[in-house]
């Protein structure tokens, strides 16, 4: 039934999205059984499945991409699609910082005793003294010694910037039909974004073992793993798609006036980058 | 609103067979109609719940269920309502009418579309699923406020999150969607202010859906953390707050009820026009309120956490945010009152229910006012008033204006007119029944009776009373409504293209039903 309507072209119906939503459904039904005790089964077939649906569907989108089925206001809709996917990734970081500096601005201040809160302190917590960072009036975890902003974050920094770079340089490849300068700038892409992660991972080791700096260690590790895990966990996709890219510049898919996909994954790449620096602002460097 | 030329679409395929039809779908009717039947199955499921509700509030005393199934059937009753009922109703309008209303072939990303649609049902059973749960589904409302939905809340809650995230997931894509479909998929002529009004507030709301629906995932993924994995985001001992909680919900859910009540508004300024015969009064005005609602919804929110202890500097500025929404909400209702003075107006079914909207609406509208001044609702807050106030702004606000919506539309989608005679009965049986349960529930408010708890003092008595039979007979009477529905469905007079005298629009322009395929060229707007 698919019908290039007056140029618009409408996809056939597709199995795939329904299979996303049994993927869906299985890996976070298993997740929460798992969470109580069930087995993790269901959950890893589900992520599975939700997989098999990803290469499934992305495979039909290229291969109408390839044989030319998209006009100019398709490829309108997809930009218009993942700028406002990404807005919506911007507003999920948002709440995260929002309760960052929620927690440090008030609710912290007012547990030691700030505004109209003199008695909660007196009364409550008189040893509590309301300096960021904190694990709370409860030592919640124990003690605990904070990451400091200038040893692999600021590497880490260095890293995603010039990943920035090198992707931009790629793309400059691309648009002058160069594939070596495209591919080269895509696999240094690629590897700074893994460099990164391997140096996060290290970090998240030291913390756990030298600094007993946990998940559960209070506001502060709470905030700290909320939002350098949920960036981490963005750069892993970022890398990933950027790989997929790689494979398919390699392939010769993309020419020097169609290679959408290529954009969109590198408007996803900067806009991690953005969620970076903010959080090595505020997450490292200003405690 | 715009005159058009249609081309006959020559290449016009008719609809697939069989059940996955329904399931692989990508053409914007038939997820239009998915959506459609899915909010009127929840919307009986949620008033079942509701039923239960007022069951037990029937007398003072605890009759029917126990005070832990009572909290769980308020918490679900709303969760479904909201999420379930009102929310994709307005999607499935949103489909249908949007690209039959700007002249476009379909949605932007049909697929996706397809994709928005189906993760629903999923979501839907695992949401309801926690009432079959070890421990009971989750009792803390709809708000899920911590500690209530942390520390001390079933097993099943962390399937009511992962709930939460499919459904959030499912309506930004869906906002994505309209967005991408408003703005990429106009005919030629149609410029952003010839839009009808329903896409405009549907569009304006897609803005506000992108916004605000990552913030609750944040919510319940927090939530998540707090209940599994040793955060103290919402517990002080670890230097969280929870009040930082209700920061996070409301930031969220303030904009979420006007999610909610925008695209109503787009319906009702459809339908009052074409039964005045009048052009809508004001129609920029109304476009500009839109925008500044949606604007002001983001910096209000805390009106609903007044006695939270908030200093009161936020008081007062919350305070006086709030208020001033009345302005452009003011605004629209003029509009809507202008546009019907010295009109020829008829009162078809569809013009009944928006009338009626307009008048009860706007009771809620009063009521929020009342509310919103941080002193008095010192008073009101956690009283039935408050439950009179969303209930008149949410079942005779939004839910009327899908049942409007459904009058005004359907003789386009099914090809029949619906039965003048039944529509009336429904019409007058719902909205006397509606009053006699929420109105009271105002008296009993202010009068002091707690909301979301099973048992009350012998004052309240014979108001409970009341709003129980009301609520009983509403019920019933969206029952009937089935009835009617399927009743249109299956047959009744031909509707003409035009269907309605008075109506202007691309929609108008197509034949009733609307073939599978509209607007596979696109047509000329002047
Ligand atoms: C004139 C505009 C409005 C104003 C000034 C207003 C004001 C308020 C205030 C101050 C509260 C909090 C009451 C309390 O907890 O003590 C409230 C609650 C509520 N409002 Fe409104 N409101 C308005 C319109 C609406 C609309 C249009 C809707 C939905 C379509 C709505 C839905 C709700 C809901 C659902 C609640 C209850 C939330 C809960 O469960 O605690 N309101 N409103
Ligand atoms: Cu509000």
């Amino acid at each position: 039934m698919s019908s290039s309507s007056g140029g618009y072209y409408l996809p056939e119906p597709s199995h795939w999205p329904i299979t996303g939503s049994i993927g869906m459904f299985l890996m976070l039904f298993g997740f929460a059984s798992f969470l109580h005790g069930g087995s993790s089964l269901v959950m890893i077939a589900g992520a599975a499945v939700l997989i098999f649906m990803l290469f499934g569907w992305f495979g039909t989108v290229i291969n109408e991409s390839l044989s030319g089925k998209y006009n100019s206001q398709v490829d309108t809709s997809f930009r218009m699609g993942m700028g406002w996917f990404i807005f919506s990734e911007v507003m999920f970081f948002a709440a995260f910082f929002g309760v960052l500096f929620y927690a440090r601005m008030w609710a912290i201040p007012w547990l030691g005793g700030s505004s109209n809160n003199a008695m909660t302190h007196e009364l409550l917590w008189p040893a509590f003294d309301a300096v960021w960072p904190t694990n709370g009036p409860g030592d919640v975890g124990g003690e605990y010694q904070s990451m400091g902003a200038w040893g692999i974050p600021a590497i880490n920094t260095l890293i995603l910037l010039s990943s920035g770079v090198t992707l931009t340089w790629a793309h400059w490849g691309l648009k002058k039909e160069d594939r070596t300068q495209l591919i080269l700038g895509l696999m240094l892409t690629v590897a700074l974004g893994f460099l990164f992660l391997g140096l996060q991972a290290y970090e998240y080791y030291h913390a756990y073992h030298e600094l007993n700096l946990k998940l559960t260690s209070g506001m502060y590790g709470s905030t700290f793993y909320m939002l350098t895990g949920f960036h981490g966990l963005h750069v892993t996709l970022g890398a990933t798609m950027l790989f997929v890219i790689l494979i398919r510049s390699m392939k010769g898919h993309f020419t020097e006036e169609h290679h959408f996909a290529f954009e969109a994954v590198a408007w996803y790449w900067h806009f991690v980058d953005v969620v970076w620096l903010i959080l090595f602002v505020f997450v490292y460097w200003l405690v | 609103m715009s005159t058009a030329t249609t081309h006959d679409d020559h290449h016009d395929h008719g609809a697939p067979s069989g059940l996955m039809r329904w399931v692989k779908t990508t053409n914007h009717k038939d997820i239009g109609t998915l959506y459609l039947w899915f909010a009127f199955i929840m919307l009986l499921i949620g008033g079942a719940m509701a039923m239960v509700i007022r069951a037990e509030l029937f007398q003072p005393g605890m009759q029917v269920v126990d005070p832990q199934f009572f909290n769980t059937m308020t918490t679900m009753h709303g969760l479904i309502m909201v999420f379930g009922a009102i929310m994709p109703g307005m999607v499935g309008l949103a489909n249908w009418q949007i690209p039959l209303m700007i002249g476009a072939p379909d949605m932007a990303l049909p697929r996706m579309n397809n994709w928005s649609f189906w993760i629903l049902p999923f979501a839907g059973t695992m949401l309801i699923s926690t009432l079959f749960m070890e421990g009971g589904g989750p009792a803390f409302g709809w708000t899920f406020y911590a500690p209530l939905s942390t520390t001390f809340a079933p097993a099943s809650t962390d399937f009511f999150i992962f709930a939460v995230h499919m459904l959030g997931f499912s309506s930004i894509m869906g906002a994505i969607n309209i967005i991408a479909t408003v703005l990429n998929m106009r005919a030629p002529g149609m410029t952003l202010m010839k839009m009808p009004l329903f896409v405009w507030t549907w569009f304006i709301t897609a803005f506000l859906l992108i916004a605000v629906m990552p913030v609750l995932a944040g919510a319940v993924t927090m939530m998540l953390t707090d209940r599994n994995f040793g955060t103290s985001f919402f517990d002080a001992a670890g230097g969280g707050d929870p009040v930082l909680f209700q920061h996070v919900f409301w930031f969220f859910g303030h904009p979420e009820v006007y999610i909610m009540i925008l695209p109503a508004f787009g319906v009702i300024s459809e339908i009052i026009p074409t039964f005045a015969r009048k052009k809508l009064f004001g129609y920029s005005s109304m476009v500009y309120a839109t925008a500044s609602i949606a604007f002001l919804s983001f910096i209000v929110y805390a009106h609903h956490m007044f006695t939270t202890g908030m200093p009161v500097a936020g008081e007062l500025y919350f305070m006086y945010a709030t208020i001033m929404i009345a302005v452009p909400t003011a605004v629209k209702v003029f509009n809507w009152t202008a546009t019907m003075w010295k009109g020829s107006m008829t009162f078809e079914p569809p013009m009944l229910w928006a009338i009626a909207f307009v008048f009860l609406f706007t009771i809620g509208g009063f009521t929020g006012l009342m509310m919103g001044i941080a002193p008095v609702d010192m008073q009101y807050h956690d009283t039935y008033f408050i439950v009179a106030h969303f209930h008149y702004v949410l079942v005779t606000g939004a839910l009327f204006a899908i049942i409007a919506a459904f009058y005004y539309w359907a003789p386009k989608w099914t090809g029949h007119m619906v039965n003048d005679r039944l529509a009336k009965i429904h019409f007058w049986w719902s909205v006397i029944s509606v009053n006699v349960l929420f109105f009271p529930q105002h008296f009993i408010g202010l009068a002091g009776m707690p909301r979301r708890i099973p048992d009350y003092s012998l004052q309240f008595a014979d108001w409970n009373m009341i709003s129980s039979l009301g609520g009983f007979a509403f019920g019933l009477a969206q029952v009937f409504f089935l009835f009617v529905i399927i009743k249109t469905i299956r047959g009744g007079e031909p509707a003409t293209s035009e269907v309605w005298e008075g109506a202007q629009g691309l929609e108008w322009t197509v034949a009733s039903p609307a073939p599978y395929h509209t607007f596979a060229t696109a047509p000329e707007v002047r």
